[in-house]
């Protein structure tokens, strides 16, 4: 882990994964988009609607994957102060935000025509809608603070303490009120979702982490070589 | 333990002195709570429906409010940095300012709630409920917000930046207090909630401090 803690090393590889990431992300979206919008096959209780999943469902998941990375990257900044990963969980924070609003606003489209209101308190809704606000605290503190690595160092403490809440405010919010529809992909005894469905749906979901890995590594080059333009500049102030 | 309680007293007395911070938290909660009425119509069937949970969502606002003095006055006039380097650890420092935080504005909450209830024309079978709860759940409220608190105490705005980051981990806490509450009015179970937030407030304990304790330590380097 170590071995990639050197930024030149990161530039090095990063610039080789990126094309391929960002290729990738490319193809399965569209192949993915294809099989979703004209060969998967209509719900036979949901009609045509039914293929708002085909982006509502993997926008849902990576927004608690990244925050799950962002937690796991925030404590390895502060266990092994590994430069890095201060980085990647300040530059995964604006992502998983976006994920989260998109599963927000694509719940709300599919809402209206299923539940007939484009907002229900529901308990998945609500806990969506809590995760984007620690996405949006998260974001908030590391602004807040003059100095970059004891922002990332505050939010890094923030983001632990928020990825311990997840699971309580899952729990306390299903208590509180449920109507979403049960989780169908991941559960004992197999899929409950056709084939025809679920190729299209885990090969967006492959396409969304790939455009997750490009974006990040885009964000974090970006963050590397502006902290490098600083750091010359203010030499250059000083001579 | 000496140092701790010490540190309890110096506060409590800090608090007395100055005088007014408990007295204003409690007239806010009444003022907010107050507002509803307003808001939503006399009707006391509507009362009496709302009541719990507006209470609870008043008691947050106002346990919030406060929040921003738990550290600020002795990071502004260096007693922090002593305590940090003093022989008490600093998650047991933690622990006592929150008691004493606890003490000045989370109690005087609790004190006034049965009022407010009638005010709301609550059920009067919900009454010992909603102080049982409050009393689980407003330490509760000090000891996450310590976190915010910690984190914010060395940057100017914080007060604003403090809701953001807090209301949002407040939510298990508003959920379970109201559900109780509910549950007791409508002659149902309130042991199970009342339950739940026990084990958060004895989960909250060494959680919150030890993360509070960490966020301070980065605030003061």
């Amino acid at each position: 882990m170590h071995r990639f803690a050197n930024p030149t090393r990161f530039m090095r590889y990063s610039a080789v994964i990126l094309p391929w990431a960002a290729w990738s992300t490319a193809a399965l979206i569209a192949i993915g988009l294809y099989l979703a919008l004209f060969v998967a096959p209509p719900d036979y209780q949901q009609g045509e609607s039914v293929r708002i999943m085909f982006v509502h469902v993997p926008s849902a998941w990576m927004a608690l994957f990244v925050y799950t990375g962002m937690a796991v990257a925030s404590a390895m900044a502060l266990i092994w102060k590994h430069p890095l990963s201060d980085i990647a969980a300040r530059a995964s924070a604006p992502i998983g935000a976006c994920f989260t609003f998109m599963a927000l606003a694509t719940g709300s489209l599919w809402g209206k025509p299923m539940w007939g209101a484009w907002w229900v308190w529901d308990a998945r809704l609500t806990s969506m809608l809590v995760l984007l606000f620690l996405y949006l605290g998260y974001m908030a503190l590391v602004d807040a603070f003059d100095d970059p690595a004891r922002g990332a160092k505050a939010a890094a403490i923030l983001a632990l303490v928020g990825f311990v809440n997840v699971p309580i405010i899952k729990f306390s919010v299903d208590w509180w009120n449920t109507l979403h529809q049960p989780a169908s992909v991941v559960k004992i005894g197999g899929p409950s979702i056709h084939l025809s469905m679920l190729a299209p749906l885990l090969i967006m979901v492959v396409g969304f982490t790939t455009f997750y890995v490009a974006v990040l590594i885009m964000r974090m080059r970006t963050e590397i070589v502006t902290a490098k333009l600083r750091s010359l500049q203010m030499n250059a102030n000083r001579d | 333990m000496t140092a701790f309680w010490c540190l309890v007293r110096r506060d409590l007395l800090l608090a007395f002195r100055r005088g007014g911070d408990s007295v204003n938290v409690m007239i806010f909660f009444l003022l907010t709570v107050t507002l509803f009425p307003f808001g939503v119509g006399p009707e006391q069937a509507i009362l009496m429906r709302i009541a719990p949970g507006v209470i609870w969502v008043a008691a947050l606002l106002a346990a919030m409010l406060s929040l921003d003095r738990l550290f600020r006055d002795d990071f502004e006039d260096g007693s922090l940095d002593l305590m940090i380097l003093g022989p008490l650890p600093l998650e047991i420092t933690v622990l006592a300012k929150c008691l004493a935080h606890w003490l000045t504005t989370g109690l005087p909450l609790v004190i006034v709630s049965p009022l407010l209830a009638v005010l709301l024309a609550m059920d009067g079978e919900g009454f010992a409920t909603l102080i049982g709860t409050m009393l689980l759940g407003t330490p509760l409220l000090s000891l996450i917000g310590a976190i915010g608190a910690g984190l914010t105490v060395s940057l100017r705005g914080g007060g604003v930046l403090i809701s953001l980051l807090v209301l949002p981990l407040y939510i298990p806490v508003l959920i379970f207090g109201v559900g109780a509450v509910d549950a007791a009015v409508y002659g149902l179970a309130a042991r199970p909630h009342i339950l739940i937030m026990a084990a958060m407030l004895i989960a909250a304990l060494p959680l919150c401090s030890w993360a509070s304790a960490a966020a301070l330590r980065l605030s003061t380097e």
